[in-house]
């Protein structure tokens, strides 16, 4: 994992290095400042009023100096550090956000966009802010542990050996601190998740809420998910409070046992006494060295947060995309003839049932294919197939006679357009969202689409016109509106198959016809294939295929299927219930028993 | 987002503060009293180790060690050592009862910190339920939930770690104040001026840091909206292969981002070493000035007056341990500003909250089930009979009449606005008889779901009257209005949960049965059977297992089970496939019979058999009548109908 993320370190490794070399020498600084000072005292004791101003400004230049320093090398080692983790936090959104660019349809299902969005978001704060302690505190706290028992060595080494029992027996209480907390932690924060995801869904769903008069059940559920984080985070909490008392036993206790050994150090050997001085920077000593020991501790729970954040991100960086382009990939797509030869498809291996099966289709370039079938017929399934969205499990898909997995994807997906059903606008104007069609389009080329998809119209009555401004998610265009902007886009690709997969939903029934007529007489050569609900935006259609339970039920004209297919005509029967009224409630029946 | 970043917390810190202190006090004050008390008591414990060093150094040690260059002959062991023995265990009990306390107010703190905020959270939850719909319709939801997210995060910081170490360096500092004077004054003026030093550059950098991190903050949400976007569309994105300008956009935001937090941070961690190293200098400084004065023979001044001679190593020593203690004290508190600050701007959204105004309800009309006999009598019951009944309390005569709930719901001349500016209802008048389906029509913002709104009172109307059987729909109460009304809406809204759990949410003691019996009502039984787990599917992230026409199921399923006198059908079948439609129609049709339907419908085909059709056109009725009737009008239905317009 750490491989992983390291190599988004990159143009600041510089910084990555500097800020702990900085801190380094920060610490050496703060741990000499003590025995200078020491020293200092040592002379003012042995000289008291004769003591000369020289030495007081040698000692004070030194110290100043020594405190200048510490304070520049403190400066530069936090602002490199900042930089640091900055830059790879930076790194890592990219590197993940580039990765995903790259991913399949399978890969985008897998991780949900909301966790896609909070992997590049909080997962990477979180490492950040890791990366940043552990380039500055990570090794501030060992450097300043081994210098100043060190130091205390040289002061007086019979009395750091309290250090040397304390260090282990404050260590463990954390160690244990940290290994106990841990999976309680973890527990907390998908409890945590629990809770914030039921406010989540009481707000959304308010009216409801208020509907039905559940304030009270709703209070109740809240309660118990806020009890349950109350408990489990005091049990954490109250564990984790352990540290500061333990801490606060240590440093008590090595200034118990340096005053005493001090002062039986001093009876045992006249000749040699432990000075005052001695004392006072070894009690300094005594609470840098715990104090780093705590700091370290605290930075351990922290990378320890990070660890799982850290597994989220690389979980992104390392999904492999299963739809890549072929070496010598076809890039020419000769017409938009399409053949799917025994097909069979299922979203994950290890789904039981296949969403297509047993699907064999021939549709001649400049076809128009309609396709009608109820909720789950696996309609989008098969158009997804075209464009190479998604693999065929078993059997093949040609488009222009060649294997879609031969093409280059892009070349592909050029020429074979699709509106999405769940279409999406973005933040921009209209003229910018049409242009992820073609990036150059003239402006009559824009013009000329969205004639074809009955947008210009009210376009034109906009009165920014093709410059209007899109909300984000295109909130400020009607649903049909928005639709037909989507069909503009897809146009403006030149493409030699259109797909329109259910893309005219919220289309008038007149405006409907208007841009299918539009196809039929200004791209006749282009392949059309149109799946809908509404009968009429297929009823003209060259042939209809109707879907059912993933296969294909039947293929033919409107009138063929009128006249030989239940489904198809109890839906059609359904939407047109003035002319025969009594059919529907005899296919309803009908339709039970089916199932 | 963008609103909660220019929030400007400053201008109320002290009365935010006070009001926080009040409400954790409200809850736990006699544990706060008791770990402030504690704090106290470890923190001048802590500080006392200096004075404790200083009795042993004077009192032990340098008797023992003596000095040559003075004169002073070392004294023997024998005399020193009970001292010795009697400092020790003097220590030694200090920090017993200095750990005792620390112990007590560290788990205090823990259990007063988690058991506070949720206090808080539920008192947000619970407050929240009882506010207005128009709350919700004004306030982002991401914005509430940070409130309950960040807000509180930073809340949790504020309690359990800035306050507890803001007053146990406020009591240490105070009483290093009290030492140090107790010791030398000289001294103590330069350490003053190290501490003044300090805090200006806190200041300074701790200000500038403040804006930067609430830079960084804008960034992010700035940042977090691009991803969000950009993520969302990304099937989009490969559709159409627009990989490559989604980088170049995602590169630009991302560097603002990175710059911004590069920033932020530098001033964040620079504030400690600053600070520190002011205290370093202080450190230096006063070893200095000591050398100075004991160079210049000065006479130190203590508050015991003119003390003897001049200033000892002892007490040079001491003061040194003690700058140090104090400037190590005022970095913690420094540190703690970022925290503070956060701290106090999440109390005050929280505070924001639980001030919003809630809904109001003067109701005392309440809803009964009733058993009628055949005479017409009403009497009221407690078990379900499917009837039901207004108990109307008469304040005069104190006497309660019953009257059947037939389901009349009337509009007179109703005129609405969401806003009292702008009023989206004209003049909307509206009779619908029991167990008659009225039909809504028209474009988006015509006006539709405004009306359903006033129904179950979500809004308050601004003039005309709603009368429901009769009686004025303000005088019942809101509760049982809407316990009267079930409601499908086009947004599901299904809750994590089985399946059977949210059918559920429509009649909480409806038994499994019933709740089948309306899932095949609605014609979800079949494909609720075909899943897995059956009814025991448990329903994640939004239901987004389910397509969205089998969530509407589910949503007329979980109407269906609280069989509800009145029903209101906003958009509820949109997703549904005609085919599928027609039976859910059927089921519903069966269900509301002899009940009142108000149904606002997208495809025609769905409100054709309606008893009456409104057809809406910027907040007024300008067409009514069935369909029949509106075909033959040749007005804007006929043209809807025959697809010469377009409905949105």
């Amino acid at each position: 994992m750490i491989r992983t993320l390291a190599k988004s370190i990159r143009e600041y490794k510089r910084s990555s290095i500097l800020s702990p070399v900085f801190v380094s020498l920060e610490v050496v600084m703060e741990c000499l400042m003590p025995l200078v000072i020491m020293q200092f005292i040592e002379v003012i004791q042995r000289e008291e009023s004769s003591i000369s101003m020289g030495t007081i400004g040698y000692y004070g230049g030194i110290l100043i100096g020594m405190a200048l320093l510490s304070l520049a090398f403190g400066m530069l080692s936090g602002r490199f550090a900042a930089r640091a983790s900055a830059g790879f936090a930076k790194n890592l959104r990219k590197d993940m956000y580039y990765a995903i660019q790259d991913y399949s349809f399978s890969n985008i299902d897998k991780f949900s966009t909301s966790s896609l969005v909070t992997r590049l978001t909080t997962d990477v704060t979180n490492v950040q802010m890791a990366f940043m302690m552990i380039i500055r505190v990570a090794i501030r706290c060992p450097l300043m542990l081994i210098f100043s028992l060190a130091m205390a060595f040289t002061v007086n080494v019979t009395i750091s050996f309290v250090f040397v029992a304390l260090i282990p027996v404050l260590a463990g209480v954390l160690v244990f601190v940290i290994l106990k907390t841990h999976p309680i932690f973890d527990r907390v924060f998908k409890k945590y998740d629990n809770m914030n995801r039921s406010v989540r869904e009481n707000i959304k769903g308010i009216r409801v809420v208020k509907a039905f008069v559940r304030e009270e059940h709703e209070e109740q559920k809240f309660g118990r998910a806020s009890e349950d984080v109350c408990r489990d985070f005091t049990l954490g909490e109250r564990i984790m409070a352990v540290n500061h008392p333990a801490m606060q036993f240590c440093i008590w206790l090595s200034f118990l046992l340096i005053f005493l050994l001090g002062a039986l150090l001093t009876r045992n050997n006249l000749s040699d006494p432990v000075q005052e001085a001695d004392i006072t920077v070894l009690i300094m000593y005594a609470s840098q060295i715990l104090s780093a020991i705590m700091q370290l501790s605290m930075v351990l729970v922290m990378i320890i947060i990070a660890r799982t954040s850290g597994e989220r991100i690389v979980a992104v960086l390392s999904e492999k995309s299963n739809i890549l382009s072929p070496d010598n990939a076809v890039k020419e797509v000769r017409d938009g003839d399409i053949v799917f030869d025994n097909v069979n498809f299922k979203y994950s291996p290890t789904a039981e049932r296949f969403a297509l099966s047993g699907v064999n289709l021939h549709i001649r370039s400049g076809e128009t294919i309609g396709i009608l079938g109820g909720t789950g017929a696996s309609k989008s399934t098969l158009v997804n197939l075209i464009p190479r969205l998604y693999d065929a499990t078993e059997g093949a898909v040609y488009v222009g006679g060649v294997n879609v997995k031969d093409y280059d994807i892009e070349s592909l997906r050029n020429k074979v357009a699709m509106v999405l059903q769940k279409n999406v606008l973005f933040s921009g104007t209209i003229k910018e969202n049409l242009r992820w069609g073609k990036k150059d389009a003239t402006d009559e080329e824009i013009e000329r689409v969205c004639r074809l998809a009955c947008a210009d119209d009210f376009i034109q009555a906009f009165p920014d016109k093709y410059d209007t401004y899109i909300e984000q998610g295109g909130t400020n265009v009607s649903g049909g509106q928005k639709q037909r902007l989507c069909i503009a886009r897809a146009l403006l690709k030149d493409p030699k198959v259109l797909i329109l997969d259910d893309s005219t939903s919220a289309v008038d029934t007149k405006t409907d016809a208007l841009i299918r007529r539009s196809f039929r007489d200004e791209i006749p050569s282009v392949t059309k294939i149109i799946i809908a609900q509404r009968v009429s935006s297929v009823q003209d259609a060259d042939r209809i295929i109707v879907m059912d339970g993933g296969r294909i039920d039947a293929i033919g004209t409107h009138e063929e299927l009128l006249a030989g297919n239940e489904i198809y005509k109890e839906v059609y029967y359904s939407q047109n219930r003035a002319s025969e009224t009594d059919v529907p409630a005899k296919k309803e029946e009908g339709g039970e028993d089916n199932e | 987002m963008s609103n909660r970043t220019q929030a400007k917390p400053k201008v109320h810190t002290f009365k935010t503060l006070a009001r926080l202190l009040g409400y954790l006090f409200h809850y736990y004050k006699w544990r706060m009293i008791s770990v402030f008390v504690c704090i106290a008591i470890t923190a001048v414990a802590g500080i006392s180790s200096t004075f404790f060093m200083g009795q042993v150094l004077e009192q032990v040690i340098n008797p023992l060690v003596g000095n040559p260059a003075q004169g002073i002959a070392p004294v023997p062991w024998e005399q020193v050592s009970d001292n010795l023995f009697l400092i020790i265990a003097g220590m030694a009990a200090m920090y017993v009862l200095a750990l005792t306390a620390s112990a007590y107010y560290n788990q205090t703190m823990a259990i007063v910190t988690q058991g506070f905020l949720k206090h808080v959270r539920n008192d947000m939850f619970d407050h929240m339920q009882d506010l207005p719909i128009r709350f919700f319709d004004t306030h982002t939801h991401g914005d509430i939930m940070s409130v309950y997210t960040n807000d509180t995060d930073a809340l949790r910081q504020l309690i359990s770690m800035s306050i507890p170490q803001v007053f146990y360096s406020i009591i240490a500092a105070g009483a290093l104040l009290v030492y140090m004077f107790l010791y030398s004054l000289w001294l103590l003026l330069v350490v003053i001026a190290g501490v003044l030093l300090m805090a200006f550059v806190a200041k300074f950098v701790g200000s500038r840091s403040a804006r930067q991190f609430v830079r960084q903050q804008a960034v992010t949400g700035k940042a977090e909206g691009f991803i969000e976007e950009m993520i969302g569309g990304q099937k989009v994105i490969k559709v159409f292969c627009h990989e490559e300008e989604a980088k170049k956009g995602f590169d630009k935001i991302n560097e603002e981002l990175c710059d911004a937090s590069d920033r932020a941070n530098t001033y964040g961690n620079i504030l400690m070493p600053a600070v520190m190293n002011i205290g370093h200098f202080v450190f230096v400084i006063t070893a200095i000035v000591a050398g100075i004065l004991v160079n210049l023979k000065v006479h130190n001044l203590a508050i015991t007056g003119w003390s003897a001679g001049i200033i000892s190593t002892t007490v040079i020593a001491m003061f040194l341990n003690m700058s140090r203690q104090f400037s190590l004290n005022i970095g913690q508190v420094s540190m703690q500003i970022n925290s503070v600050v956060m701290g106090l701007a999440g109390a005050e959204r929280i505070f924001m909250l639980l001030d919003e105004k809630p809904e109001e309800d003067n109701g005392y009309v309440k809803l009964v089930n009733a058993r009628i006999d055949e005479n017409g009598n009403i009497t009221e019951t407690q078990e379900r009979t499917g009837k039901w009944a207004w108990r109307h309390p008469h304040q005069a005569d104190g006497t309660v009449t019953y009257t059947e709930l037939k389901g009349d719901i009337r509009l007179f001349n109703v005129d609405f606005g969401y806003v009292p500016e702008k009023i989206v209802l004209h003049d909307v008048s509206i009779y619908a008889k029991p167990g008659q389906k009225i039909a809504f029509v028209g474009s988006t913002g015509a006006g539709k779901t405004t009306i359903t709104n006033l129904l179950n009172r979500f809004y308050d109307i601004a003039d005309g009257k709603i009368r429901y059987d009769g009686i004025n729909i303000n005088k019942i109460k809101k509760d049982d209005l809407r316990r009267s009304m079930g409601i499908v809406l086009q947004d599901t809204n299904l809750f994590t949960g089985t399946i059977m759990e949210n059918i559920r949410y429509g009649r909480l003691d409806a038994t499994d049965e019933e709740c089948i019996a309306a899932a095949k009502l609605a014609n979800a039984h079949d494909f609720i059977t075909r899943l897995p787990e059956g009814y025991n599917t448990v329903l994640r992230h939004e239901a987004s297992n389910l397509s969205q026409g089998q969530r509407q199921l589910l949503s007329i399923a979980r109407a269906a089970v609280a069989d509800p006198p009145v029903m209101i059908l906003d958009e509820a079948t949109s997703s549904i496939d005609t085919r599928t439609e027609v039976l859910v129609q059927k089921g519903m049709d069966a269900l509301m019979k002899g009940r009142t339907v108000f149904v606002i419908a997208h495809r025609l085909s769905t409100i054709q058999n309606s008893d009456a059709i409104m057809v809406l056109d910027h907040g007024r009725i300008i067409e009514r009548g069935n369909h029949e009737q509106l075909i033959a009008q040749k007005g804007v239905y006929y043209q809807l109908y025959t697809g010469a317009f377009e409905l949105e």
